[in-house]
């Protein structure tokens, strides 16, 4: 909502205060005010000129050569471009030194020799933005169309010295759409009583209902329904005043009909639609569902069709407008109209947001309708146009307007306490106060013994119930002076849950151990995810409406994406990259999804690059499997998994066939990790990286949570190494296990610390070599005692995996 | 002998003196002080001397022989420094060549932003809450006060994935899910963080993906000066002591009243600059007073409870907090930009 401020001084008496006040004041009361367009800003000297003479340039087509009187004791000579210029006019004349918008100087000219002292002005070049701009003056100088003098002030005289405060209205304060509106709200604040029009109107003998009938089919989609009749209508331009006031609230003057009804609409917030009575092609007006199917053209020359959800105003037969959204082509007000039918009616608000949304149209009238217009207005806002338009456009007013009424018009009626004010506030109020307010706002109550019975008036739809009123006391109080106090509640610990601490040390460990926080888009595509989507993954989740292609799908892996952020990277040439994100995916078993998908938390990391470098000392260490196990391990270690971890060999999509491992704790699957197969890599235009992804959800279920304090062991412990040669395809993982398992109670700790593959070595064999730690923690072990464990290993290494002993 | 005994000393000390080596001093040891050394062979002859000569001799010899091996030690200790030194100084190196650095990485600015609120408000007893990403029509909007057809919800543009699913919007949800968990009885007091997601063309203020934080708390007798109270607090905390916090009047479906919060501008103190354009003020975030159809709908009695809610754009913290100037920094993890936040 766009308000001029000269305009709204017609209410209100706010001279004492300037447009900046003015939106501070509501911006502090809850009506936020955007922009404080200031017209005509950076202009000077531009003052009213009358052309006395104009003719053609003798050495250019285009231009032509006026004598311009601008009120001085000599008339100027302007070179002029444009088309529309010509003898007899009265124009806004930029003088020899004025300043139009953006610094631009006029100065003495001279065009293909002749003289040129100042400039004739189009609209555009006095700052007003060229969809407001008339389309008579759209291509050309603007032209008063009525008297000024010349001489006069220009800007004065094209409102151009006006503030226009540009709401930024919240959706429950459809009120302030409208100028009346925006007063009672500043009245409010200022504690001043606005001054509203009282339109009048001299009617005509004739009897509006002889020309037209009118029937409502459903009175909840149309409360109320007038039609008055204007005879003898003269079409033509309307007065500078208008004009000036319709650019100022944002829209483009026509003609004057369709002016009033605009002007109407920002003055009470109540749409008006003129129709050309004579197109009607009937005496009635029946306002009905539309049928499904059923076609109608629109203004805009668009067919529509319709559907039962639109309601429709109808000659009897055929739709002539779509209700409260926009009239129809067939009985548009043209220049030739001499009679108009000119409709003030109420419209459900659910049923028109409803043909906006499908149409796509949305206009200041159906804004308007949707947010609910004032019920109590709309009489006097159809009887304001008809005063407009007869004293504009000549117009002969019927007597009568032909009304169908459905209007509920018992006021609404709050009850408040004062001690719930106060108790809900925290504030200390007396009835004085609460009383004055109400005053203020324009709301009458009664007392009541607890308090107030406050009746609504009817263009504040917004208020319906206690805390409702409670805001507008605590809003004209002023927020400021509520006092601050903290809580009088019981205390509570506060706290992180197990999982969150999770996701905090897990964060915190890898950042230490050198990755770098990601985060990436949760939509992503079907086909970026295609072979990097687990296999036991169902359906995806997708959008009905996605905004484009590449987000139309919520992610079932974190993976494309933090490829999609090393490929960023590398391309900016930044090749040694360690990423992790901590992120939800999404699946669900549902063909077409019905209920909430299975929404878990992952813990993904991606790496490429160097992992370890210090060039001038010449160590260059490439990222590999290993350094991504570790991370892993250590990981899991950090939030102290409850089991075993255990690494398995699996081929993992769109993963190296033989590079990739499961991850597992005890027996439950936490995820995998694996280097990314070279063809996947590709695509993402990268070559080595390496990736893993943990499901949080699950690994949190396998953490003990509490640290467990164990005695530090008071006997020493005993190292023996054995060196083994075993089949090149026997995993270290195995010999571990079986290691570990023979060792039993007496086995402390198992470390691989060699491996070798190559010369001195049959083909097809490899050699590991362990150091294995005994420990007893309630005596000191002999060697006697160790040796029969160890021999005990080394047998059944031989036994169960053909390893042989290297000597 | 006594004169043989001081001549052997001379010569000794001498030797000692003009010694260059390690070796050398060894030849000195050896040859004055070694069993067929020149004062052994003193000693040796000493049976010819009279028994009152005897001790005499005797005792200048072990003096002769102490003075000897005490120039020795002497000499050799201040050798061996001198080769230490010596050695260490060819040892030296420029210790200005680059250190062998320590890997670490940095957590994203987002979500250094929620660990500090969260733990702010944790320290004035709240607890973390989250929620799904992917909502229900009805926890998302109609428990927050937004039935089907209410206006305010163009407010905020949804993706919807069915009727009745959708990405949730803000994350609000939370607040319903909690109260109704608590089955009607105080006092609840969260911090919820999460992702939410709004039809939006990503430019430079505005993400189809964000973040928010949520702070709900309800109990018997809670007043909207207790609001004013709990955010100061929270402004002192995360943006320093000297701030000041001002609430404006506004809209929210789930709040009543509702209220923006602006906190005064850090840059330059609420005089008014760029950052703030020129009103000395910030806005930082939404908050209000429950509506009473969100605690019915929680499961709380409105007419015993009351509670407040707010929410924050975690974005719009860091910016402020970073001087970020484009949004679309948080979702690119540009390593440039990531290995800032230390
Ligand atoms: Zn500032």
């Amino acid at each position: 909502m766009l308000v001029s401020y000269n305009w709204l001084t017609e209410y209100l008496h706010i001279d004492d205060y300037t447009p900046a006040d003015i939106a501070e004041k509501l911006t502090r009361s809850g009506v936020e005010v955007d922009i404080l367009h200031k017209l005509g800003e950076g202009i000077e000297g531009v003052v009213v000129g009358y052309v006395l003479e104009c003719e053609k340039h003798p050495d250019a087509d285009k231009l032509n050569v006026c004598k311009v009187d601008i009120g001085e004791e000599e008339p100027v000579q302007i070179v002029c471009g444009a088309k529309n210029v010509g003898q007899g006019q009265h124009v806004a004349v930029a003088k020899v030194g004025a300043i139009l918008p953006g610094d631009f100087k006029i100065k003495k000219a001279k065009l293909r020799g002749q003289a040129s002292h100042g400039m004739i002005c189009s609209l555009q070049e006095l700052g007003i933005e060229a969809k407001f701009v008339s389309k008579a003056y759209a291509t050309g100088i603007f032209v008063f169309p009525n008297d000024v003098k010349p001489g006069q002030d220009a800007l004065e005289q094209l409102n151009l010295n006006d503030t226009v405060l540009e709401l930024d209205l919240t959706p429950n304060r459809a009120d302030c759409l409208s100028m009346i509106g925006v007063a009672y709200e500043v009245g409010a604040i200022l504690d001043r009583e606005p001054k509203l029009p009282q339109p009048s109107v001299h009617t005509a003998q004739e009897l509006a209902s002889d020309y037209i009938g009118v029937s409502v089919d459903d009175k909840d989609d149309t409360p109320f329904y007038g039609a008055t009749i204007i005879k003898n209508v003269k079409i033509k331009e309307s007065p500078l005043w208008l004009q000036t006031r319709l650019m100022a609230a944002g829209i483009r003057p026509i003609n004057n009909v369709v002016d009033v009804t605009n002007y109407v609409l920002i003055e009470y917030g109540q749409p008006l639609h003129a129709f050309d009575y004579d197109l009607i092609g009937s005496k009635t007006i029946r306002v009905r569902r539309a049928h499904d199917e059923e076609q109608m053209v629109t203004l805009d020359d668009q067919e529509r069709t319709l559907t039962s959800d639109h309601l429709v105003i109808t000659n009897g037969e055929k739709p002539i407008a779509l209700a409260g959204v926009m009239g129809g082509a067939d009985s548009e007000v043209h220049n030739g109209t001499t009679t108009i039918l000119l409709e003030a009616a109420v419209f459900n608000g659910s049923v028109i947001r409803q043909a906006s949304k499908h149409t796509g149209l949305r206009s200041d009238a159906s804004t308007r309708y949707e947010k609910g217009v004032d019920p109590a207005r709309v009489k006097k806002a159809g009887l304001r146009a008809a005063q407009l338009i007869a004293e504009l456009a000549d117009g002969d007013v019927l007597e009568g307007p032909v009304e169908v009424d459905g209007r509920d018009e018992s006021p609404a009626k709050v009850e408040l306490s004062l001690e719930r004010v106060n108790r809900k506030l925290g504030t200390d109020l007396t009835t004085t106060t609460v009383e004055g307010i109400f005053h203020r706002l324009g709301f009458s109550f009664t007392k009541t013994a607890k308090g107030f019975n406050v009746e609504i008036p009817s263009r504040r739809q917004d208020i319906s119930i206690d805390v409702d009123l409670l805001e507008e006391i605590a809003r004209l109080y002023g927020y400021d002076n509520i006092p601050t106090t903290l809580p009088d509640s019981v205390t509570t610990p506060g706290g992180l849950t197990k999982k969150q601490t999770i996701k905090r040390k897990s964060r915190r460990y890898l950042e230490s151990a050198g990755m770098n926080e990601a985060v990436t888009y949760a939509l992503t595509t079907a086909k970026k995810e295609s072979n990097l989507r687990p296999s036991w993954i169902k359906h995806d989740v997708s959008l009905a409406l996605p905004m484009s292609e590449d987000r139309s799908t919520l992610r079932t892996t974190l993976i494309p994406h933090l490829l999609d952020a090393l490929s960023h990277n590398k391309n900016r040439n930044v090749q040694d990259v360690a990423l992790f994100e901590l992120s939800s995916v999404f699946h669900t078993v549902e063909e077409t999804v019905t209920t909430q998908p299975n929404e878990k938390l992952h813990l993904a990391g991606a790496i490429m690059g160097m992992w370890h470098e210090h060039q001038w000392q010449q160590e260059r260490k490439p990222v590999d499997f290993y350094v991504v196990k570790g991370l892993v391990e250590g990981l899991i270690e950090e939030l102290d998994a409850d089991g075993e971890i255990t690494f398995e060999q699996e081929e993992i999509a769109g993963m190296h066939p033989g590079r990739g491992a499961r991850v597992l704790v005890g027996k439950t699957d936490i995820g995998y990790l694996a280097q990314v197969h070279p063809a996947t890599a590709k695509e993402w235009s990268l070559k080595n990286v390496y990736v893993f992804e943990l499901n949080m959800d699950r690994l949190a279920d396998q953490t003990k949570g509490d640290v467990r304090y164990e005695p530090i062991p008071r006997f020493p412990s005993m190292d023996r190494d054995i060196a083994l040669v075993v089949d090149e395809k026997i995993s270290s993982g195995k010999l571990e296990a079986v290691i570990r398992y023979e060792g039993g109670r007496l086995l402390k700790g198992v470390k691989l610390f060699d491996l070798y593959e190559g010369e001195n070595l049959e083909e097809g064999k490899k050699s590991l070599a362990f150091s294995l730690k005994y420990q007893d923690p309630e005596r000191t072990l002999t060697d006697e005692d160790v040796s029969k464990v160890h021999n005990r290993v080394v047998e059944k290494l031989e036994a169960e995996l053909g390893a042989t002993l290297r000597s | 002998m006594l004169d043989r005994l001081e001549e052997l000393q001379r010569e000794a000390l001498q030797k000692v003196e003009q010694a260059s080596e390690l070796n050398d001093l060894k030849d000195v040891r050896v040859a004055y002080l070694g069993k067929k050394g020149p004062i052994t062979e003193v000693l040796k002859g000493m049976g010819k001397l009279s028994a009152e000569e005897r001790p005499k001799v005797g005792q200048k010899a072990n003096e002769v022989r102490d003075e000897i091996k005490t120039a020795i030690e002497e000499k050799e200790s201040r050798m061996e420094k001198e080769a230490l030194d010596k050695k260490l100084k060819e040892e030296s190196i420029d210790v200005t060549l680059p250190g062998r650095p320590v890997r670490r990485g940095n957590r994203h600015p987002l979500t250094a932003v929620v660990e500090t609120v969260e733990d702010v408000f944790i320290g004035m007893g709240f607890s973390v809450a989250e929620g799904p990403e992917v909502e229900t029509d009805y926890y998302n909007f109609e428990s927050l006060n937004l039935p089907k057809d209410h206006p305010a919800r163009d407010m905020q543009d949804t993706f919807f994935i069915t009727s009745d699913l959708l990405l949730r919007t803000q994350t609000s949800p939370v607040q319903t899910r909690t109260m109704e968990k608590h089955e009607g009885q105080g006092p609840v007091k969260i911090i919820c963080p999460g992702k939410v997601y709004r039809r939006d063309e990503d430019d430079a203020t505005h993400s189809h993906q964000f973040m928010q934080i949520e702070g709900l708390m309800v109990d018997k007798n809670i007043r909207m000066s207790d609001l004013k109270g709990v955010l100061e607090t929270f402004a002192k905390n995360y943006f320093g002591e000297d701030r000041k916090i001002r609430l404006r009047p506004s809209f929210f479906p789930f709040t009543e009243p509702s209220a923006e919060v602006d906190i005064s501008c850090a840059i330059c103190d609420g005089e008014g600059c760029r950052t703030c354009k020129q009103t000395g003020w910030i806005e930082v975030l939404g908050a209000g007073m429950v509506h009473p159809n969100v605690l019915k709908m929680g499961g709380f009695d409105p007419e015993v409870y009351s509670g407040f809610a707010f929410g924050m754009g975690v974005e719009r913290l860091a910016m402020l907090r970073y001087g970020i100037d484009d949004i679309r920094h948080f979702y690119t993890n540009d390593m440039r930009f990531l290995s800032q936040f230390k």
